[in-house]
């Protein structure tokens, strides 16, 4: 019976981390089409900034808030210089984000430093039966729900929504309405930004932080967006939701490497029987 | 329009351009240098290991030139960042040795790198020291390793730990060679000393989620955890365990753990307890080491995190190498490895070590500890003059010189 809480707990953290790595994505691929390959630095950056927060006296939570708004900005300043001159050339969008990435890599690396840094996951753990589980974990999962609904609520309930929902429809009727798309695509992409820093910061007390920590991340991000489809939230939750399951299935079954062995090839059949991804298989919806 | 001229003049500045691109970069060699290599990570997660390695190779090589150099000469240092990458070893390593011809090449980190750099080393008959605790077994004339062996470190663990803690073990490994062959090293000396096995698991380098294998390790209930874990990504393992609350309750163990400063970038409250066993520590109390240190903190910072072992390590094999140099009065590879198998010794910060000459390894004292609150070590326990059995009970390279081959344990 504890097995089977422990279990489920680090079931739905799998699934949560996938939703919370890939949302940010799933805004800026699903709503906008651009191939952000930036998007595991973006995480990295979200990392460092509750790295840098906590080493000067903040608390790891002051961090963790303050993560999106400063890799938001820097997302949006990323697209005001660079990205949006490639709108509807994805072979250049993909090429110029790769350079980015590289680019970004390197100046962490100059600023920050090349060594592996760590902060203390916080909050300690409590007993299930004779299984320790981690409060933080908890506190991942709930954070994944929380961005996830307030994406959905910001989408579908708020006029910023309605007219970014708009626009990617069809960004002529809108900017005869009166937006300037352009404004839109902005915003757009720093919230998107926004939320992989949120992503990274999160991530950051579990796994050591380094400048290339992206990378571990990044070819799961794309897979799970890639397999959600164009719908924002109900692609992206659906396609984390499978995936993680069978990763997380497999790797407590036997070991880690089998989950993520697991996880692509079921990711390889879902590709090769719903080519919309997950979002073929919902009618509409966000 | 694409016309004849426009077309040469753009291929001639193409191949101009190639051309100056990969033009080495020559230093004009003086006359009255020695040319040496060195091959370490600086960047990847590799680095841990290798940053405090690539100060230790400067140091040294800024001590030798200044107690009068090798044969008179200074020694020039080239060194390549393999940035954790060991197709890099392979390619710096060539350039090492054919283009820079230094007099002796020394690197290589993980064993996958070193394994990388052998294969070079033997076809161009060059002189290779390898630094750094490994699995044991490599028997190869061109090859000197000088670092602590599974039967140093694992042989004086294991049994301690079972005799401390109790006899189910739990290992947990890198998955790469080194954490496979030490692994079965483990099995070993578990055996010897009448001990069990519970399960042995093999952690890719890049894995850092370990949700899964911290739930297996509890519902296996092991008395010990005896941790291979290499590299910057693994550290999310202790991270974990005792965000779980498991570091109160099962104690680990490793060969691998501090080599790589894990015991800073952790807090104390998550790692405080570890047992690890070194040939080296900062806090050793004997005079060469307490110079030395402070030698160090002068030239490197009275800040620096902790000297490692591996640091230890890669200072005596320069001065091993110049010694053996110095005492065949010549570069010559073969001459300087009959001078190192003459039986040399040296005063090392470690304490007094013996180069052996059959098995080309290094006979260390080593010391159990456990991490402190003061993001370091206190020793308890020390072992003298382990002997590298676990190679030299199978590697003979003088009575039977032409090896170049590593021998694993089998069961």
């Amino acid at each position: 019976m504890d097995q089977a809480v422990a279990t489920a707990v680090g079931v739905l953290f799998s699934i949560s981390t996938l939703v919370l790595l890939a949302l940010g994505l799933a805004i800026i691929f699903g709503m906008m089409g651009v191939l952000n390959l930036a998007q595991g630095e973006f995480l990295t950056l979200g990392a460092y900034t509750v790295l840098v927060a906590t080493s000067h006296g903040l608390s790891i939570w002051a961090g963790i808030l303050l993560a999106p708004f400063v890799v938001g900005s820097i997302g949006v300043i990323l697209e005001r210089s660079i990205i949006r001159f490639l709108y509807g050339r994805p072979l250049d969008t993909m090429l110029a984000t790769w350079g980015l990435s590289l680019a970004l890599v390197g100046v962490m690396t100059l600023v920050m430093g090349p060594t592996t840094e760590g902060i203390a996951t916080p909050l300690g753990s409590f007993e299930v039966g004779r299984y320790g589980v981690s409060f933080y974990r908890l506190v991942v999962i709930a954070i994944s729900a929380g961005a996830a609904l307030a994406t959905y609520l910001a989408l579908r309930h708020t006029r910023a929504g309605l007219i970014a929902r708009a626009t990617m429809q069809s960004p002529h009727l809108v900017a005869v309405s009166g937006v300037e798309p352009q404004l839109v695509y902005m915003a757009t992409f720093g919230a998107g930004a926004a939320l992989a820093g949120l992503a990274g910061a999160v991530m950051a007390p579990l796994t050591g932080v380094v400048p290339t920590m992206g990378l571990a991340f990044i070819a799961k991000i794309f897979i799970t967006v890639m397999v959600g489809g164009s719908t924002v939230l109900v692609g992206t939750v659906s396609s984390a939701g499978v995936l993680g399951l069978v990763e997380s299935a497999v790797s407590y079954a036997s070991t880690p490497m089998y989950g993520q062995v697991a996880m692509l090839a079921l990711a390889m059949v879902l590709l090769r029987l719903l080519p919309n991804g997950m979002s073929g298989l919902f009618r509409g919806g966000l | 329009m694409l016309t004849r001229r426009t077309a040469l003049f753009q291929l001639s500045a193409a191949s101009l351009g190639l051309a100056l691109a990969n033009m080495p970069q020559r230093r004009a060699e003086a006359a009255d240098e020695i040319v040496v290599g060195s091959l370490l990570d600086s960047t990847g997660p590799i680095n841990i290991y290798g940053l405090p390695m690539v100060d230790a190779t400067k140091f040294a090589i800024d001590d030798i030139n200044s107690s009068g150099g090798v044969l008179g000469k200074k020694l020039h240092l080239v060194q390549f960042d393999a940035q954790s990458n060991n197709q890099l070893y392979t390619q710096y390593a060539t350039q090492l040795l054919l283009e820079s011809k230094v007099a002796v090449l020394m690197g290589g980190i993980t064993s996958a790198s070193r394994e990388a750099v052998r294969p070079v080393v033997d076809k161009y008959g060059a002189l290779y020291f390898y630094n750094e605790q490994y699995e044991g077994g490599v028997c190869d004339k061109n090859v000197f390793c000088t670092g602590v062996t599974p039967a140093q470190q694992i042989g004086n663990l294991a049994p301690w730990a079972v005799q401390e803690h109790g006899p189910k073990f739990y290992t947990l490994a890198a998955d790469y060679n080194y954490g496979h062959i030490s692994a079965d090293w483990v099995k070993a000396y578990l055996q010897q000393a009448k001990g069990e096995l519970a399960a042995q698991e093999f952690i890719p380098l890049d894995v850092v989620d370990f949700g899964s294998v911290i739930q297996r390790i509890e519902n296996a209930r092991p008395n010990v955890v005896f941790s291979l874990l290499v590299g910057g990504n693994h550290i999310a393992f202790y991270r974990q365990f005792a965000a779980a609350g498991l570091n109160k309750k099962i104690p680990i163990v490793s060969p691998t753990f501090g080599l790589g400063n894990e015991q800073i970038v952790l807090k104390p409250e998550e790692v405080e307890g570890l047992t690890v066993i070194y040939p080296y520590f900062q806090e050793l109390d004997n005079e060469t080491n307490k110079k030395w240190v402070a030698a160090w903190r002068q030239r490197y910072g009275a800040d620096y995190p902790y000297i490692t072992d591996s640091a230890n390590t890669v200072w005596n094999g320069w001065h091993l190498w110049a010694m053996a140099a110095n005492k065949a009065g010549s570069l010559e590879p073969a001459k300087v490895i009959a001078a190192l198998e003459s039986g040399l010794s040296f005063d090392a910060p470690e304490g007094k070590i013996r180069l052996d000459p059959q098995s080309h390894h290094v006979v260390h004292t080593v010391h159990l500890a456990k991490v402190n609150d003061k993001k370091g070590f206190t020793i308890f326990k020390s072992i003298e003059n382990v002997e590298p059995s676990d190679t030299k009970q199978v590697c003979d390279l003088i009575g039977k010189p032409d090896q170049h081959t590593q021998y694993t344990p089998k069961f």
